[in-house]
């Protein structure tokens, strides 16, 4: 969707800017606001281009640069940490040749840590994108990111 | 039994989707007796009841509402922080996953109790899955007219909107996550005003944890005095615990007030994966205390946990096996809260990254005594000298560890050539 026909989707009031973004970004296959989009949103909502960069800065979800396709973020909290047999970063980094804040070649897949995802009962887990994966091992990681490989 | 499921009594009896089930399973009946009765009546109940904030501070809930029902601003906001950021909890997600009603008619009473206009519930970016389950409970509960105008044919008109947070730990705090609703960055305001007074978009608001506000309809259906003989005299009811680490059983449990954490890991839990043996285990989440083995004996209590100066009422318990290092644990910790930190008081943006060095020294063996002093100085000036929850509670893990852990810092002290 275009980020003019996103917009008219929402009132021009300020408190909508996060949503907004969230939106947008997540809607994009590079997932990250540029530029243009910055001055955009700004304008519509009628806020200066400062007040959105600070927005974007602050939260950890937004991206001011290009990013891939599917965004893996691996949990690097406490009870993830002790619950694990395996390094999950060190698996996918190897799986993928790339290291963490990286994105890969092809653009398919930036690799970075998150706070911790809350569903520390079912450690270690990750996210790709929105989905949530948990319980995981050598092999369940390696099947997850064969699948998104292939078919997404 | 040790456990108790009142709030969680519908886990895994009823379909979160349906509204059909919930009501089946004494669903929004409470909000039927609740419009049925005074307003100030509600709130003595909550009082009788002696409800504390179940989201890590522990502050008494019927004040609050008192606080807003005072206020004569034609706006008056409820929200409901389900931002569950702190590691180790994830107790608010059961809630919203399993039984998504109870908490959106918990939020409907007490706007009714204090005259709330509209609510909000910030949920975390991360609980993709919360938050469509709660828009779509809005929906199920707004074509059955407990939401929307003049609910259950009373002069009483509620909405509820859900919003997202975008990664931020510190917008768990009231005044951060205020700005984050109004579209800013997370940074917490100064007190007073409190958000009783001059909260969302400068209009009065009662902020409440998920689990706050998901007590609400079993207070009114016990009473309050009844819901108060359950628990310890300073912490009446129920408390979801969110039991995370090296346990067999991980999992949330729901428990009276009082039980003391060994069962909770030992007959709860099932005890230590392979039957190691306890090194630590931390309470609240990152910003609680790590204890020893030999502590576990105390009991969950807001009163027993004040000692520890720190918000860990949230009832998350992380336990750690002997394999694990504290010092590599506290490091996590405080990388944490260096990541975390929104940055507005210096202590906070400028102590968490020096914590971190001296903590290194720690891990390398390179550290004096003088480098414990400086850690122990540091962390009390972040905890006194910053203006929100988030530093004021962040050193806790290293100050309790200097206290009940001294023996490992003299050892990396002591011994350097272990290294």
């Amino acid at each position: 969707m275009l980020l003019k026909e996103l917009l008219q989707k929402y009132p021009k009031k300020e408190d909508q800017l996060i949503e907004i973004l969230l939106e947008y970004q997540n809607e994009k296959i590079d997932h990250y606001i540029s530029k243009e989009e910055i001055t955009e949103v700004s304008k519509y909502l009628d806020v200066p281009e400062s007040k959105v960069c600070s927005v974007l800065s602050f939260y950890t979800f937004f991206s001011d640069k290009p990013r891939g396709k599917h965004i893996i973020q691996v949990c690097k909290d406490v009870p993830c940490y002790v619950s694990s047999n395996i390094d999950v970063l060190k698996i996918i980094e190897k799986e993928l040749g790339i290291r963490i804040n990286e994105t890969t070649p092809n653009q398919q897949f930036t690799l970075e840590f998150t706070s911790c995802l809350g569903c520390c009962e079912a450690a270690p887990a990750m996210r790709i994108n929105d989905k949530i994966y948990t319980h995981l091992t050598a092999d369940k990681i390696k099947a997850i990111l064969s699948e998104y490989k292939v078919y997404m | 039994m040790i456990e108790m499921k009142l709030v969680s009594k519908r886990f895994g009896k009823i379909n979160p989707l349906s509204i059909e089930e919930y009501i089946k399973f004494d669903g929004y009946k409470n909000l039927v007796n609740a419009l049925s009765m005074e307003k100030t009546e509600i709130i003595e109940e909550v009082q009788h009841a002696y409800l504390r904030g179940r989201g890590g501070a522990g502050f008494p809930a019927a004040i609050k509402m008192m606080a807003l029902a005072k206020e004569t601003s034609e706006d008056k906001y409820i929200i409901c922080n389900a931002d569950e950021g702190e590691p180790g909890n994830f107790k608010d997600r059961y809630l919203m996953e399993n039984d998504p009603h109870q908490i959106l008619e918990g939020m409907i009473i007490s706007a009714y109790a204090t005259g709330a206009t509209k609510g909000f519930i910030y949920v975390r970016g991360e609980y993709q899955k919360s938050m469509s389950l709660l828009k779509w409970s809005i929906d199920e509960a707004k074509k059955k007219g407990y939401l929307g105008k003049n609910i259950l044919g009373k002069k009483f008109n509620f909405d509820i909107e859900v919003r997202s947070g975008a990664g931020s730990y510190v917008c768990g705090e009231e005044f951060a996550l205020i700005e984050s609703i109004e579209g800013n960055p997370g940074r917490t305001r100064v007190k007073p005003p409190f958000p009783t007074t001059k909260g969302l978009y400068g209009k009065p608001t009662l902020i409440n944890n998920v689990e706050t506000l998901a007590t609400i309809p079993l207070i009114i259906e016990m009473g309050g005095k009844e819901f108060a003989k359950i628990g310890t005299p300073s912490s009446t009811g129920t408390k979801l615990i969110s039991l995370s680490g090296n346990v067999k059983n991980k999992g949330v449990y729901e428990i009276p007030f009082g039980v003391p954490i060994r069962d909770v890991i030992y007959k709860l839990g099932g005890g230590i994966e392979n039957d190691r043996k306890i090194k630590m285990v931390q309470l609240g989440g990152a910003c609680g205390p790590i204890i020893p083995e030999y502590m576990l004996d105390m009991i969950i209590d807001f009163e027993r946990f004040e000692e520890f100066d720190s918000k860990t009422g949230a009832g998350a318990i992380i336990v750690m096996d002997e394999r694990f290092d504290l010092f590599d644990i506290l490091l996590k910790i405080v990388r944490f809260f260096e990541h975390e930190s929104c940055g507005k008081c210096t202590p906070c943006r400028e102590g968490h990254i020096q914590l971190a060095n001296l903590v290194i020294k720690f891990i390398e063996r390179k550290a004096t005594v003088k480098d414990m002093v400086s850690l122990e100085s540091l962390a009390r000036v972040i905890h006194q000298a910053s203006l929100c929850g988030l530093g004021q509670t962040s050193p806790t893990a290293i100050i309790s560890s200097l206290k009940y852990f001294r023996d490992d810092y003299l050892d990396r002290i002591e011994h350097p050539e272990k290294a």
